[in-house]
């Protein structure tokens, strides 16, 4: 039966490289896939290219191509990523530049484009999942709408041959679901296999989230060497048989454990775990450890895809201010309370127009609230936080500035204040008809 | 008594406005106590303040773990909130903070 290994080179658009450069030298792999896209990356990525037509594309991209190309080249292994955020096209311009700048013009690289609905959705009536609205209420605050693709046209841009396939929007796990549907021909209304397969791509989505990171409590659950995590590996067999693993001395660990957290991580209703390509159901998964750092998952099932593309738009929402400053020792935590009364007070009284604010002591009560703090012990050390939400630049900027003030104007001995004001790119949903968005593959030469 | 930190294990999800904290059983024997105690009502008790909406518990005896999907706890959603923690990613910590009634034995 014919196996694949797929390793996981980012969980996030600002993931460590050293593991993805470990995995394509030291992991036995055929594929690479970097998930560098998070929520609002592709919102925030569209400002980019609003202003500079050529950009719009993930950041590190280049730092990460340059050191992962000359391996994978000479391995023959192949890189599917998100890194195209706003500009899968650009992204793949960028690539086959540096490939030919390092010796490697055969490269064969593809943008996956089409994720960018915006013009299909804009004037529309379609409602906004998270709360009561359309997409052409937003009107001018509107900035981006793009769908979650599914694995389909990055498994295209493989079985034509590219060695780099870059997409923007796509559904996260699609990106390891490529490589299995290209690799194994697998139908795409075989729903179980697509349901496994969606299990894999789901585990190792997150990098670092399955070899231990985002895991380890001290003394009652301890990984080792997490400063040189490794990143993870999924073998994968044509019938959907799945083991975890990671590169032999790496850091880190593969256990039960870990994969029974990443297995729920992000997930509702495990019966239904809605993807572009399948309805996924994890409620029979099993997770057994085989041997050390290799952990086998089977029961993924699946039911039949949904008729709508989940479609994340991002919009202008709000400015946020925030100022921090610290207190110490000795009546610390009173002079903390003393000094939230104290800007709580005076936003009052100069009129500062915020339509939400929190008062908070960062040691004490900003994490879980009051009430769910009510029984901690006082700390040494308190930091007072103030955030509030306004509708323009200037009034966030007076949040920060009345934090500030009770440097001189505060209680005793405060120190290290800190203050930012920023605009909101939030993100939120609606349903888009699959057929309205309507996916391509181009190739660049190098 | 117990802290439900002995016997399970925790992690916390965001999607928009809504939490997820899966609670897994160190050892599958102890999953009849966290079927038992750790229900939908006491967790949305126990997070008093922070969850708005609704508590609603998923059971996955495969692999002895409950999952705990909480809307409303996300200061509005992960991408305005004004919360430090915008994720809620330590909410997890919060939820194994909860006590336990197991025979000393049974630990």
């Amino acid at each position: 039966m014919r196996t694949i290994r797929i390793g996981s080179g980012a969980g996030y658009s600002g993931d460590r490289i050293e593991p993805a450069v470990e995995l394509a030298e030291k992991g036995d792999i055929q594929y690479l896939v970097f998930e560098c896209l998070g929520e609002r990356t592709v919102a925030l990525a569209q400002q980019a290219r609003m202003k500079h037509p050529d950009s719009g594309y993930d950041p590190l991209l280049e730092e990460r191509m340059r050191a992962v190309l000359p391996v994978c080249a000479s391995k023959g292994i192949k890189i599917v990523t998100n890194m195209g955020a706003a500009n899968p096209l650009a992204a793949a311009r960028k690539t086959a530049e540096i490939a030919k700048s390092l010796g490697l013009s055969q490269l064969k690289i593809a943008a996956v484009i089409g994720d960018d609905v915006l013009d299909a959705c804009k004037d529309g009536d379609l409602p906004i999942m998270e709360f009561d609205g359309t997409i052409k209420q937003l009107g001018n605050r509107l900035l981006s709408a793009n769908a979650y693709l599914g694995a389909e046209p990055m498994a295209r841009a493989l079985s034509a041959g590219a060695d780099v396939v870059i997409t923007g929007r796509a559904s996260d796990l699609a990106l390891f679901l490529a490589p299995m549907i290209h690799a194994f021909g697998w139908a795409m209304d075989d729903w179980n296999l697509l349901g496994q397969g969606t299990v894999a791509g789901h585990l190792l989505e997150c990098a670092g989230q399955i070899t231990g990171g985002y895991f380890a409590d001290p003394g009652i659950k301890d990984i080792p060497d997490l400063a040189r995590l490794g990143f993870p590996i999924g073998e994968i067999g044509e019938d959907g048989g799945l083991v975890i693993t990671k590169v032999e001395g790496s850091g880190g660990a593969v256990t039960a454990q870990t994969c029974k957290e990443q297995l729920l991580y992000e997930v509702h209703d495990p019966t239904q775990y809605i993807q572009p390509d399948v309805v996924a159901d994890f409620s029979q998964v099993k997770v057994e450890q085989i041997a050390r750092d290799r952990v086998r998952i089977s029961g993924g099932r699946g039911t039949k895809r949904t008729g709508t593309l989940k479609v994340s738009v991002g919009y202008v929402d709000s400015f946020i201010g925030e100022g921090q400053i610290s207190y110490a020792g000795p009546g610390a935590l009173a002079r903390g309370r003393l000094a939230l009364e104290i800007v709580r007070e005076r936003l009052r009284l100069t009129g500062v127009a915020a339509s939400e604010l929190r008062f908070e002591l960062i040691g004490v009560n900003a994490l879980h609230g009051a009430q769910v703090a009510a029984h901690a012990n006082e700390p040494y050390e308190v930091r007072v936080r103030v955030a509030g939400r306004t509708e323009n630049l200037r009034e966030a900027v007076r949040i920060g500035n009345e934090v500030e003030t009770l440097y001189t104007n505060g209680p005793a001995a405060g120190g290290g204040a800190f203050k930012s004001a920023r605009d909101v790119v939030a993100v939120a949903s609606v349903l888009l008809p699959r057929e309205l968005a309507k996916p391509s593959i181009q190739f660049v030469g190098a | 008594m117990a802290k439900l930190r002995e016997i399970a294990h925790s992690r916390t999800g965001d999607k928009g406005n809504t939490s997820n904290i899966s609670v897994i059983a160190y050892d599958e024997k102890h999953y009849p106590l966290l079927l038992a105690q750790v229900t939908s009502a006491r967790v949305k008790a126990h997070f008093k303040g922070v969850v708005e909406g609704e508590v609603v518990r998923y059971e996955l005896p495969n692999i002895a773990a409950l999952n705990f999907v909480m809307t409303g706890t996300l200061g509005g959603g992960v991408t305005r909130s004004l919360a430090l923690d915008a994720h809620g990613k330590s909410l997890s910590s919060a939820l194994l903070d909860l006590e336990i009634e197991a025979a000393a034995d049974d630990k």
